[in-house]
């Protein structure tokens, strides 16, 4: 089974390979593929669409603000299962590309017990053993699995509402909120992670790739893995390498000053 | 509108006696009384309905029963229920005429999502605003009666109005008038529940229904349509609920957990963003200038200095 889908992935990165490209300069590694990308992609559209469809049925405070967008509130309910499904579809794509890499560990465990240091940025470089994926990008994923499953299963259940009982609707209603609210509380964070708060972290998701410096910085156990140098040490020797770089522009500079007065 | 309690006459030039109607106050609660001891099943309410509601005759179903089809439809809101049971050993043929019962809690109402879809007027009736619906269903799921019904092509949900473009010109709904034998009634809530206190307490005492009561469950603050059942003890011969309910995910869930979720969705905007300014970005290290240790601000150096 897990062999089968290995070769279904393996097949489906080579096929996108050959309609994308992934350029990577010097200093760089290869971190998304075009085939995980163009998922992501897939993924986050639909994902915004039924958020966005989905809020204006969830709330109605936010109901006149977000149905017009959709062509009206028939239309939104309309619109809101088919982006929902099709989210679920392209996720399941992902869930088998990804589902390897995001593998529990204990390693992921202890980057958990450090979250507060994570969060007020006590450490510069992240410990040795955070992989390709940390602990809270692998809490992210599940949750989004597990959410998604729920989504699709109570989803389906509200949209065939005449065929089963009223009170497994009004059920599913609340399950299908919860979900929502679990996966919206990871999305902010995954927003924020992805963009402001590690600068570098998008152009993996544009351009595939990531520079060396981001690798160690973020991920060493994976920056080991694929260059087989030690992340701390490169960490070391681009420091040093940094402050003899502007000791060197400094003295320059110093020069250029003297002959500008002479 | 101008309010009809407006024109209720107070005083009258050179009028011998006194005013007639002074002092009545006609309460604005409208209600349907339906006594189901002395309905024959004529269904010619359901006739009355469709015909005015200018509804298509449709095909019935066939179900071994006097009853033209399972349940009512979204182009059919009011059926008469037939049901076979016995008492002392004796054929009981009951019949019902189910509709919507205008719940002064309905529960339509609480689960429904969409902007003004379903309203309740001051007379308590419970009116569906197609233009508004956008067809979710949930108001199908939130029905204690199960009344509500989709229309496929339509995608909208279709409910009895108990009339409400005939009650709001001062005339009693279509089935009302159609009915034969008297079984159906329609006026104040007030004046609806008495007269069917009265019925009931003539079948117990005189008919020998010793449980026989008024139909009106507290557990929905009661509805706009009231039945006297020969037997209220067990409705559910009728095919009504004993105590009618909506599902509770419509009342705690829509009112005071989402809008939690949504503050929590706005707070964790907030705290990320102040996440931002103050705790700063992660950069790939060792940053590009490097870090400056010193203070770069003399004025904020020499602020620091004083103790």
């Amino acid at each position: 089974m897990s062999a089968s889908v290995d070769r279904f992935d393996e097949r489906a990165r080579r096929e996108a390979d050959r309609f994308g490209d992934t350029i990577v300069h010097r200093g760089e590694l290869l971190r998304h593929p075009v085939y995980t990308r163009v998922l992501h992609w897939a993924v986050a559209i639909f994902f915004v669409l039924s958020l966005a469809s989905g809020f204006a049925i969830y709330s109605p405070w936010l109901y006149r603000w977000l149905t017009p967008l959709f062509g009206g509130g028939p239309r939104t309910r309309l619109l809101h299962p088919w982006f929902g499904l099709l989210f679920s579809l392209f996720f399941f794509f992902q869930f088998l590309n990804w589902f390897v890499p995001m593998k529990w560990t204990s390693a992921d465990r202890r980057w958990i017990k450090r979250l507060k240091q994570y969060t007020t940025h006590t450490n510069r470089i992240e410990a040795e053993d955070v992989g390709f994926f940390n602990g809270g990008q692998k809490l992210y994923f599940w949750s989004i699995a597990l959410s998604g499953g729920l989504f699709l299963i109570t989803g389906i259940l509200m949209w065939f509402d005449h065929l089963v009982g009223s009170w497994i609707v009004a059920v599913s209603y609340v399950i299908h909120d919860l979900s929502a609210l679990l996966m919206l509380a990871g999305f902010i964070i995954h927003i924020y992670e992805g963009t402001s708060h590690q600068p570098g972290t998008f152009h993996s998701m544009t351009n595939g790739t990531v520079t060396e410096k981001w690798a160690w910085t973020h991920h060493p156990a994976w920056y080991r893995a694929v260059t087989g140098r030690d992340p701390q040490q490169a960490y070391e020797r681009e420091k040093r390498r940094q402050v003899e770089r502007a000791r060197a522009q400094e003295s320059w500079e110093r020069a250029q000053d003297t002959r500008e007065k002479l | 509108m101008s309010n009809p309690q407006t024109f209720q006459i107070q005083e009258i030039s050179a009028h011998p006696g006194p005013v007639p109607g002074q002092g009545t106050r006609r309460e604005e609660e409208v209600c349907k009384y339906i006594d189901v001891t002395t309905c024959i099943g004529c269904k010619a309410c359901e006739v009355a309905c469709v015909e005015w509601n200018d509804h298509p005759f449709r095909e019935t179903t066939f179900n071994d029963t006097y009853q033209t089809m399972p349940s009512t439809e979204w182009n059919y809101w009011n059926l008469i229920k037939f049901a076979e049971d016995q008492r002392d050993g004796n054929l009981m043929w009951l019949m019902r005429k189910d509709q919507c019962m205008h719940c002064e809690d309905p529960g339509c109402l609480r689960a429904c999502p969409a902007d003004g879809a379903i309203i309740k007027y001051e007379n308590g009736i419970v009116d569906f605003q197609q233009d508004n619906c956008i067809g979710c269903g949930y108001c199908i799921s939130g029905c204690p009666f199960d009344i509500p019904k989709f229309n496929e092509k339509t995608k909208k949900v279709y409910k009895c109005t108990l009339c409400s473009d005939r009650v709001g010109q001062g005339l009693e709904p279509a089935c009302i008038k159609a009915c034969p034998t008297g079984c159906l009634h329609f006026g104040t809530k007030s004046d609806m529940v008495q007269i069917a206190g009265l019925r009931a307490k003539q079948l117990r005492e005189v008919s020998g229904f010793t449980d026989a009561g008024v139909y009106d469950p507290p557990s929905i603050k009661g509805t706009h349509v009231i039945y006297v059942l020969h037997d209220l003890k067990n409705p559910q011969r009728y095919g009504l609920p004993a105590t009618p309910v909506i599902p509770p995910s419509y009342t705690y869930w829509k009112w005071l957990a989402k809008p939690i979720g949504l503050w929590m969705g706005l707070l964790g905007i907030l705290a990320i963003f102040f996440h931002r300014v103050s705790v700063g970005p992660r950069m790939p290290q060792p940053e590009d200038p490097p870090v400056v240790t010193e203070h770069p601000d003399p004025v904020e150096a020499k602020r620091k200095e004083q103790p």
